[in-house]
């Protein structure tokens, strides 16, 4: 590994009025931690040699065939020592990365309260609803390893996850997603932009937005539409808001909502908008969702997803095998299934017509990017910046 | 005390599911994680002291000696030196903390999570 592999440090973060304050040690963890994910990119790809070298050998040798299914391929590979130690590093780092943010949010969890409840307060852009549900999917799990998830409340008014989230992104990712952590919808609103400049949405829906990160990218490129960002978990709701209110957009409302029960009347929203949020949903519910963004897009809209690359019969049964690592080391269990969906019949079954079906590829908009990143990168399976779109347009 | 929580304990919690071990004794895995923590902390106090020891010798401040002799001059020295301690074990015995919850409340595997899941 050479020094043009060096992730940004934790300084070049942007800052906010809600962001938490990290005294010398939270960023010197911070920094400890993405370079060890850095590093563990490329402990990674001993996985691939391992396989190569001794694993699928080992197998053929003794049943005289190759590997049939992933769980046949990874019970082989659980055996493996390389596997072994890449693996419990990766959690590891995973927990490690938890605790450190955990411990800088709520050590300050009233005072992030206090700074988030001031910006929010007599705002009518900050619609909460306690009558609304948080889905059964997302009381199942603590999505990537966070306790507490999105929506528990330690205290009132709790905002401390979302702080952890908005400001821990940056680690996890080892700063690929810029320094507001929002290439992604970055690379969605500018692919919008540049591919279709007669597209005039006067009215935009993001679901799951979460601290609504990939949400003000769409709201920047789009100054002129009313933008709702939803989700179920108040505490991403309030420092969202605030996030969004202490950056200076005054076009985007955040509302507690569930995707599968969509507040809003038919065709009423010109753009739908996910992104990585529908590998956090579940197997009946991820249709239900489509047939609400379905019935709540107008006709000439259209709707895009943005996703870790699906599963297809020309992926090998090993890339999907580490791919699934995180559905269930990292706590994302839906994450294998919904990869194996047929994104197109999925928007069908939906009520879209397939002919309008499309699919491309994306990569994260990075404006920390300064040409240090890019040599000898490893892909590391399932945290690249680099996605998969789907969507298709309502005709 | 008013306006406070146990942040220590809660930043070390475990999440929902029953942790996945992948060394064949759980034992390794159990030291892996404290020595990784460990390492981690070492990292903090390097780039800590680094910082300290640039300032100082820009500025013309301070020998070594004097650190090497340093002892607390207050009772409110010495307690947040020990609070420091106490907080920095937690972190590193975070996956003890984490094995005594998963005792106390059994969890779910992810593959049965992912199971009842996929019938929400």
């Amino acid at each position: 590994m050479t020094a043009k592999n060096l992730p940004p440090s934790y300084d070049n973060i942007a800052r906010h009025e809600v962001f938490p304050e990290l005294n010398h040690d939270e960023r010197a963890r911070y920094n400890f931690l993405a370079n060890l994910n850095k590093h563990l990119a490329h402990v990674s790809q001993g996985n691939a040699i391992a396989f190569e070298q001794r694993v699928q050998p080992k197998f053929k040798e003794e049943h005289g065939r190759d590997f049939k299914t992933k769980e046949e391929l990874g019970a082989a590979m659980a055996k493996d020592q390389h596997y072994q130690t890449w693996s419990a590093l990766r959690r590891s780092t995973m927990e490690m990365r938890q605790q450190a943010g955990r411990s800088m949010t709520y050590r300050q969890a009233f005072a992030l309260k206090k700074r988030v409840d001031k910006l929010n307060e007599g705002k009518d852009s900050l619609i909460l609803d306690d009558s609304v549900q948080v889905p059964p999917y997302l009381l199942a799990v603590d999505n990537h390893l966070m306790p507490g998830s999105y929506h528990t409340e330690l205290i009132e008014g709790d905002v401390a996850n979302a702080a952890n989230y908005d400001g821990g992104l940056f680690v996890t990712t080892a700063g690929l997603l810029g320094k507001y952590s929002d290439g992604g919808g970055e690379a969605i609103a500018q692919w919008l932009k540049n591919n279709h400049p007669e597209f005039a949405p006067k009215r935009i829906l993001d679901i799951g937005c979460g601290i609504g990160h990939n949400t003000l990218p769409i709201a920047k490129h789009y100054p002129d539409a009313e933008v709702v960002a939803i989700d179920t978990g108040k505490p991403m709701l309030r420092y969202g808001h605030a996030r969004s209110v202490a950056l200076g957009y005054d076009n985007v409302k955040f509302m507690q909502a569930e995707a599968s029960k969509l507040p809003f009347e038919d065709e009423s929203f010109d753009w739908i908008q996910t992104t990585m949020f529908l590998h956090e949903t579940g197997g009946k519910s991820i249709y239900n969702i489509m047939k609400e963004i379905h019935r709540c897009l107008k006709k000439g809209g259209i709707t895009m997803h943005i996703e870790q690359p699906q599963y297809t019969d020309d992926m090998s049964l090993y890339e999907k095998w580490i791919r699934d690592w995180d559905a269930y080391n990292n706590s994302e269990p839906y994450w294998s299934k919904m990869h194996d969906i047929d994104p197109k019949e999925l928007m069908e079954a939906s009520g879209f017509n397939g002919e309008h079906y499309m699919q491309i590829g994306a990569q994260a908009v990075n404006d920390l990017d300064d040409g240090t990143q890019k040599a000898d990168e490893p892909e590391d399976h399932g945290r690249s910046p680099i996605w998969n779109v789907f969507g298709v347009w309502k005709k | 005390m008013e306006n406070s929580v146990d942040y220590i304990g809660i930043a070390s919690n475990k999440p929902k599911g029953a942790r996945p071990y992948f060394f064949d004794d759980p034992a390794v895995e159990r030291v892996m994680n404290i020595a990784m923590a460990i390492g981690m902390e070492l990292g903090v106090a390097r780039e800590r002291l680094d910082s300290l020891e640039r300032i100082l010798e820009e500025k013309g401040i301070m020998t070594r000696q004097e650190i090497e002799n340093y002892t607390p001059t207050s009772k409110k020295i010495e307690t947040e030196r020990q609070q420091w301690h106490s907080e920095y074990i937690s972190r590193i015995l975070r996956i003890i903390q984490q094995e005594m919850e998963q005792m106390k409340n059994p969890d779910k595997t992810l593959h049965e999570i992912a199971d009842d899941i996929d019938k929400m």
